[in-house]
């Protein structure tokens, strides 16, 4: 047990004896195709020029260049952080394209007019987005790289005043909704990869719940990379008015390349008074190779703001993908009583690292925050938990309870807690409790001596430590990230 | 059922056990005593396959099938079950979870269909009832804060359900006070039957005052030294290990 720092445990690495383990483990990423369509790319490197030919494919209104340029000049006055627990070479940002779109005559209007090429890609990852086949209730937006490439279930959200469409769409057809909340969290001033989103991002999902209206289904958008040496930019935007719930999940997969791909997104949330929002995320990009060789770089900004009294933001991410996983799911607690979640499961195998935890700002009275952090460390893999517990003067009977366990796979994994606790006002109650431990042979034994494979010992003993963050995603998610936990861990026994 | 002929076994250079002989019948249970280091605990895991054991010399027949070149998982669903004498706990996994993982396992092996959640559950409560055990056992994480008591009827539940052919149970009277003792005891000998044989593994006469074994062996310094049939235990009990162990083999390891 320790409450800080924990590097390379010293026990040994169980033997590597089973045949059909170390078949498994050469078995590569399987989303990592490459869908062969045409593309329109704007060339590589960055300057205003490039923002203005973003901004003009997009037919942005004046506010939004202006808005894009101010981060572009901003971003120029600042340097790239050093201060995460990852490592990696220096990133070339003049070469990466910074806008990718498949060509289409005109934006589709419908399923119909998508290319079926990009229809069966999806098909190939798993996402329905034929609506008779999204039974399960789910509404679907689709990013491929730049662009969105369609949204379901758009009329029957329509119906109650639901917004679910793509950025693009939203700054085409709700500019004031937009104007009105786009950078009013994660401002274009607030860090390197923000500043650098702001100025360059393509597309990504909007969703607008108005007062009192509980979304009925589950909303969803899809993100794949697809271009060669491009970044996905992407931004989301998720505003709760007033009694109003929505519940929106995320994943994202990538073709297997050896460059690295730079994923810089920023994610905003605001919930008004009474307002729920619940976000969840399966981050599968691709790792890159068993040596480190590609992979994304996925340095996210996620933030949501929990602007009234009595509103509750919940993030709950499954990360088991990326090459470097850089990013901190925070909630400013403004509003009296005001609740923030995060629960995290971060699994790095072979060379990925990851530095991922989350911020609760307690600015109102009575706010109260949980954290329950799940990381799991095999192969060389790197895992910090970095977080911050920050209760301001005005958070009077502010409360946080943190739980944060690291398990250890191999004897090449490293495992990081990082916490830092800042309290100003003496009537908060704040809690941090951390564990460390290391799936041993003798329990691997054990479960094979009741007739299970070593895949299937050490994918239980995960899962139960992962239980408490399974349980608050949505059901078929749940069932999806346990999937994709066994097989990014295919191998890691060893 | 089992036949280990000549059976020598060590951990890196130390030898553990020096030429072990044994059959074992479907039916029988057999008792095998000795102090301390004598290699009690070493043969239960290896005839259940744990790793980190060498086998320099002899071989373990087990349904005509060669034992040793099978791997843990195999010999359980061959039918082989190890009763822990510290059973690991398993955080956040329900004991019915793996009760059906591990019977799924076992079924699949043996070519019979997977249970489903509901037709488990009616197995397992029916383990439960033959048992004694309350159904709350179920729903708690595997031996993650059982007392001591809890964990070896755990250990006997997991036996019930997988319906071994060949049970091994490792100490698992230490630590029981006598309550705890008897119920563990019964729920053996509810599992006793013409198909199914027992090797007892035990340091204390106790336990079989309860499970009254065929045959009791006497282990000492990796070696079988004396073999007899119940009344062997109870002249253990009265006379001590000492008795049993000729002078030469209480000096030399072999």
């Amino acid at each position: 047990m320790s409450d800080t720092e924990v590097r390379h445990s010293e026990l040994p690495a169980p033997e590597l004896s089973n045949p059909e383990l170390r078949k498994r483990i050469d078995d590569e990423y399987r989303w990592g195709f490459v869908t062969d369509i045409e593309q329109e790319v704007v060339p590589k490197g960055l300057n205003e020029d490039v923002i203005r030919l973003i901004s003009a494919k997009k037919a942005e209104p004046a506010f939004m260049l202006d808005w894009r340029l101010q981060a572009y000049r901003h971003w120029l006055t600042l340097r790239e952080p050093t201060w995460a627990s990852v490592h990696h070479a220096p990133i070339d940002y003049q070469a990466i394209h910074y806008y990718a779109a498949p060509k289409t005559r005109t934006q589709p209007k419908d399923l119909s007019e998508v290319d079926p090429e990009l229809l069966r890609t999806y098909e190939k990852l798993g996402i329905p987005l034929q609506e008779r086949e999204a039974l399960a209730g789910v509404a679907v937006d689709a990013v491929f790289d730049s662009v969105s490439v369609a949204t379901t279930f758009k009329d029957k959200l329509e119906s109650l005043g639901i917004i679910f469409c793509s950025f693009s769409e939203a700054v085409q057809k709700h500019p004031e909704l937009v104007r009105q909340y786009l950078g009013s969290v994660v401002p274009y001033t607030d860090n390197y990869f923000a500043t650098l989103n702001s100025a360059v991002f393509t597309d990504g999902s909007f969703v607008y719940v108005p007062k009192g209206v509980r979304c009925p289904m589950e909303l969803s958008t899809y993100f794949r990379i697809n271009a060669k040496n491009s970044g996905q930019f992407e931004r989301t935007l998720i505003i709760a008015d007033e009694g109003a719930t929505v519940s929106y999940l995320e994943g994202c997969t990538a073709p297997m390349r050896d460059e690295n791909q730079l994923h810089a997104a920023v994610v905003e949330l605001v919930a008004l008074k009474d307002a729920r929002i619940k976000y969840s995320t399966v981050q599968n990009w691709y790792p890159g190779d068993r040596e480190g060789r590609g992979g994304i770089y996925n340095f996210v900004t996620k933030r949501g703001d929990c602007r009234g009294d009595r509103s509750h933001i919940s993030w709950t991410q499954v990360e088991t993908g990326s090459a470097i996983t850089w990013k901190y799911p925070s909630c400013i607690l403004r509003g009296d009583d005001s609740v923030g979640e995060f629960y995290s499961i971060a699994l790095t195998n072979h060379r990925q690292q990851a530095d991922t935890g989350t911020k609760m700002i307690h600015i109102g009275r009575n706010s109260r925050s949980t954290i329950v952090s799940k990381g799991i460390s095999a192969g060389f893999g790197s895992n910090a938990y970095r977080g911050l517990v920050k209760v301001l003067p005005t958070a009077a009977n502010a409360r946080n309870h943190t739980q944060c366990d690291s398990l250890l796979m191999s004897d090449r994994c490293a495992a990081h807690t990082f916490p830092y606790i800042e309290v100003k006002n003496p009537s908060a109650t704040v809690e941090h409790e951390a564990t460390t431990s290391k799936i041993g042979d003798d329990q691997l034994f054990y479960l094979r001596s009741r007739g299970l494979s070593a895949e299937d010992a050490v994918n239980l003993i995960v899962n139960g430590f992962c239980k408490e963050v399974f349980k608050e995603l949505p059901m078929e998610f749940a069932v999806e990230a346990q999937k994709l936990l066994a097989v990014s861990l295919e191998g890691a026994v060893g | 059922m089992l036949e280990i002929r000549n059976l020598h076994v060590s951990i890196g250079d130390k030898p553990i056990l020096a030429g072990i002989d044994l059959t074992v019948r479907a039916g029988e249970v057999h008792a095998i005593m000795g102090p301390n280091g004598s290699g009690k605990s070493t043969l239960a895991q290896v005839l259940a396959g744990r790793e980190g054991y060498t086998v320099t010399a002899g071989s373990v027949r087990y349904l005509e099938q060669d034992l040793l070149a099978m791997a843990a998982e195999q010999r359980a669903r061959a039918g082989v079950f190890l009763a822990f004498q510290y059973p690991l706990e398993i955080p956040g996994v329900a004991n019915v979870q793996l009760l059906r993982t591990a019977l799924n396992s076992v079924r699949l092996q043996r070519g019979e269909p997977e249970l489903d959640a509901l037709d488990f559950l009616d197995t397992v409560k029916s383990k439960l009832a033959l048992l004694g055990m309350d159904e709350s056992f179920l729903y708690r994480a595997v031996n993650e804060g059982f007392s001591g008591g809890e964990k070896k009827r755990n250990e006997i539940l997991q036996m019930a359900v997988l319906e071994p052919r060949l049970a091994i149970l490792d100490e698992t009277d230490s630590g029981l006070d006598i309550d705890a003792l008897k119920t563990v005891a019964s729920g053996v000998n509810a599992l006793k039957s013409p198909q199914r044989a027992f090797i007892l593994v035990t340091h204390y006469q106790r336990l079989l005052n309860y499970i009254v074994p065929d045959h009791v062996h006497v282990l000492a310094v990796g070696r079988i030294v004396r073999s007899g049939d119940a009344s062997l235990a109870l002249e253990l009990e009265n006379r001590g290990y000492g008795w049993a162990i000729p002078e030469a083999q209480k000096e030399t390891r072999p």
